[in-house]
């Protein structure tokens, strides 16, 4: 086991706490950067996917996690991003200059969103922020001449210095991954400077920052638009990957999708929002691989188990009927969300972090040491 | 005049199916201070029970709904003990992600119970219109208006004078101290959810014979209701009745006068707009902590 010492603020808040940092990092970004020649198209595209999620999963870690902020209205930041390419797109002007303008836009109706967000805690912001959603689907279903309505808009592939990228080329994803790692990477600066520090003050105790002389109202506006910047931001590209958006894609399902990123990652930890994105997107296809193998496997384990031919072909037709029924993704889906918030509440890094501790700590881990407290004195009603 | 008056009707009615599942909303927040997400679809489901128990064993009306009421009393209970109590005390926001949840398996699994097809419950007052004039009013609209009153009173005087009322008060400001006070905090807990499981439940039936029943209905209503319970503030059972009316109104309204599209949106601008001004909702207590 290392042990660090440290001996002034500069050795708390540095990014690579010790040289075992670089070698982790640098064989993860190594894998990243050859995975496009060596892994399958459907495989790449799911990877695409992962980095725009982690994007949104981090801008939500910045509000949620960090700033105590519940947001359930992402989907809309998300969609004024991907409209606003499409829309600047259409006018001819370049990408670099759109990608920019889309997250500088969604970072203004974000701080918009947060002055009304300033008064409101808890519930009332959750439903606040649902509310200003539901609005902005409807306009981009009705105002047409802009959004080109329910029919939706198409959009064409992102031209870099003159040449055409294709959505499902390298290229496209070095540029999300170059996004997804600017992201992490500007975000653990944030928050390590003053204005992190007053966010996760805010987080902790709106009462103590304040009195500590933390301009509340200030910080909460600069967390609502950044978090929904970067959300711009990943809106081109996740406009750029679908190629064709329209309002129905940016409903509340998302939003939920977003939160379970982050609640199945964890919420305390920036990897917390990348693990979550990959567990959230390689669900499909790993449910898919479930639904088609699954009856063969379970028929074979009856047939070594002693069952005859006829019965365990009859198994299997069983499972299969059972495994293709309709909304059995959904039942799963809540099954997992349920699982999650009762038994593993610190997300997928938590979990990461318990098994390294095992391990640092062997025969002297105890299990404690991640409970978390439970309060029943404290209303959320009046703080 | 005679259309804004029919208009105005048909939205009090509306909002009374609003402000009935706003009512759940606001019983759990009340006694646990726990928002379940999960509302909408415990309405849904004991309407499925409902049509089960009317519609495919052919029982009596009343027997029918009182049965579905009773067995989503269960249900409610059984919902509090396996996904809610193991994570009362824990931060708000974890319980509103387990409801999510809990909805999230409740709408797909009885939609592969019932299927995904529209149900329809045979009431007894669900073919006769009462005329005032020239006024048309459906008994199926106006049993769930009556109905909307009575439970709002009876809830009321449960929570402000009854016992187990003021012992739901006490251990949604404070769980520890009611329960030093000997109030058994877990048994109210799980009373209020069967209590809310079973007003969801009545307005699932009530509802069935205006938009019928299918696995999606609680998510569409639960979210019109949730800004209902915001509206009145989170924690005053008229208030929820009154937000729900609020927003049936403005719904169909809107509906009427505006262009389309406003029927949708209008609900959740009024709602903006009272929290902008109002961030505790037209009802609620606000209170700041003192230090």
């Amino acid at each position: 086991m290392r042990f660090l010492f440290k001996t002034d603020y500069e050795d708390d808040i540095r990014l690579f706490p010790h040289s075992g940092y670089f070698v982790s990092y640098g064989l993860l970004l190594a894998v990243l950067l050859i995975a496009p020649y060596v892994l399958s198209s459907y495989l790449m595209s799911q990877l695409v996917f992962v980095c725009i999620y982690a994007t949104v999963g981090v801008a939500l870690l910045i509000l949620t996690g960090f700033t105590g902020q519940a947001s359930l209205g992402h989907a809309a930041f998300l969609a004024i991003g991907a409209y606003t390419a499409a829309y600047l797109q259409k006018y001819g002007v370049p990408f670099p200059v759109y990608f920019l303008a889309a997250g500088l836009l969604t970072g203004l109706i974000g701080a918009l969103v947060g002055f009304p967000a300033l008064r409101l805690q808890g519930i009332y912001l959750v439903i606040a922020t649902i509310s200003f959603a539901f609005i902005v689907e409807e306009i981009l279903a009705r105002w047409e001449s802009v959004t080109n309505g329910n029919e939706g808009m198409r959009i064409k592939a992102v031209s870099l210095f003159g040449v055409a990228v294709s959505r499902d080329s390298p290229t496209f994803y070095f540029l999300c991954l170059a996004v997804l790692v600017l992201t992490i990477v500007g975000t653990l600066n944030l928050l390590r400077s003053p204005t992190g520090r007053a966010f996760v003050a805010i987080r902790d105790s709106e009462t103590a920052a304040r009195s500590m002389g933390v301009n509340v109202a200030l910080y909460k506006v600069k967390s609502f638009a950044i978090s929904a910047a970067i959300t711009g931001f990943a809106g081109v590209l996740f406009a750029h990957k679908l190629s064709f958006i329209s309002p129905e894609m940016f409903t509340l399902q998302l939003s939920i999708e977003f939160i379970i990123v982050i609640l199945i990652g964890g919420t305390f930890s920036l990897h917390g929002a990348v693990l979550g994105a990959i567990f959230i997107v390689m669900i499909d296809p790993f449910l898919t691989y479930l639904k088609d193998d699954m009856p063969g496997i379970i028929a074979g384990i009856a047939a070594t188990f002693g069952a005859g031919t006829q019965a365990a072909a009859n198994v299997q037709s069983k499972v299969a009927a059972f495994a293709s029924l309709n909304g059995l993704k959904g039942a799963i889906y809540g099954i997992i969300i349920v699982l999650f918030v009762l038994f593993e509440p610190l997300g997928l890094y938590g979990r990461w972090l318990k098994i390294k501790l095992f391990f640092q700590l062997f025969p002297l881990y105890k299990r404690a040491t991640f409970k978390r407290q439970k309060i029943y004195v404290k209303s959320e009603r009046n703080r | 005049m005679l259309d804004f008056v029919q208009q105005l009707v048909s939205g009090v009615a509306l909002g009374c199916v609003y402000g009935l599942i706003a009512l759940g909303f606001v019983l759990v927040y009340k006694a646990t201070e726990v928002v379940n997400f999960a509302q909408g679809d415990l309405m849904m489901l004991g309407g499925f029970f409902a049509f089960t128990f009317i519609g495919m064993m052919g029982l009596n009306y009343w027997i029918g709904f009182a049965g579905a009421v009773a067995a989503m009393a269960l249900f409610g209970m059984l919902a509090e003990r396996v996904v809610v109590r193991p994570i009362l005390g824990y931060p708000q926001f974890s319980i509103i992600m387990a409801t999510i949840g809990l909805g999230y398996f409740l709408r797909s699994v009885s939609g592969m119970i019932w299927g995904t097809d529209d149900f329809k419950i045979d009431t007894p007052f669900s073919q006769g219109v009462l005329r005032i004039g020239s006024l048309v009013l459906a008994y199926d609209k106006l049993s769930v208006i009556a109905a909307t009153v009575i439970l709002c009173t009876l809830l009321w005087l449960f929570f402000n004078k009854t016992t187990l009322g003021t012992a739901m008060r006490a251990s949604s400001e404070n769980m520890l101290a009611a329960y030093y006070m000997g109030i058994p905090v877990k048994r109210v807990v799980s009373i209020v959810w069967a209590i809310s499981a079973a007003v969801a439940t009545c307005a699932g039936v009530l509802l069935a014979p205006i938009t019928f029943i299918h696995s999606n209905v609680g998510l569409v209503l639960g979210l019109k209701a949730f800004p209902a319970a915001v509206l009145g503030g989170f924690g005053s059972i008229p208030g929820a009745v009154v937000g729900g009316v609020l927003i049936g109104v403005i719904e169909s309204m809107a509906g009427f006068y505006l262009a389309e599209g406003w029927k949708d949106v209008a609900p959740y601008i009024v709602l903006l707009a009272v929290l902008l001004l109002k961030p505790e909702g037209l009802f609620g207590l606000h209170v700041r902590k003192k230090v």
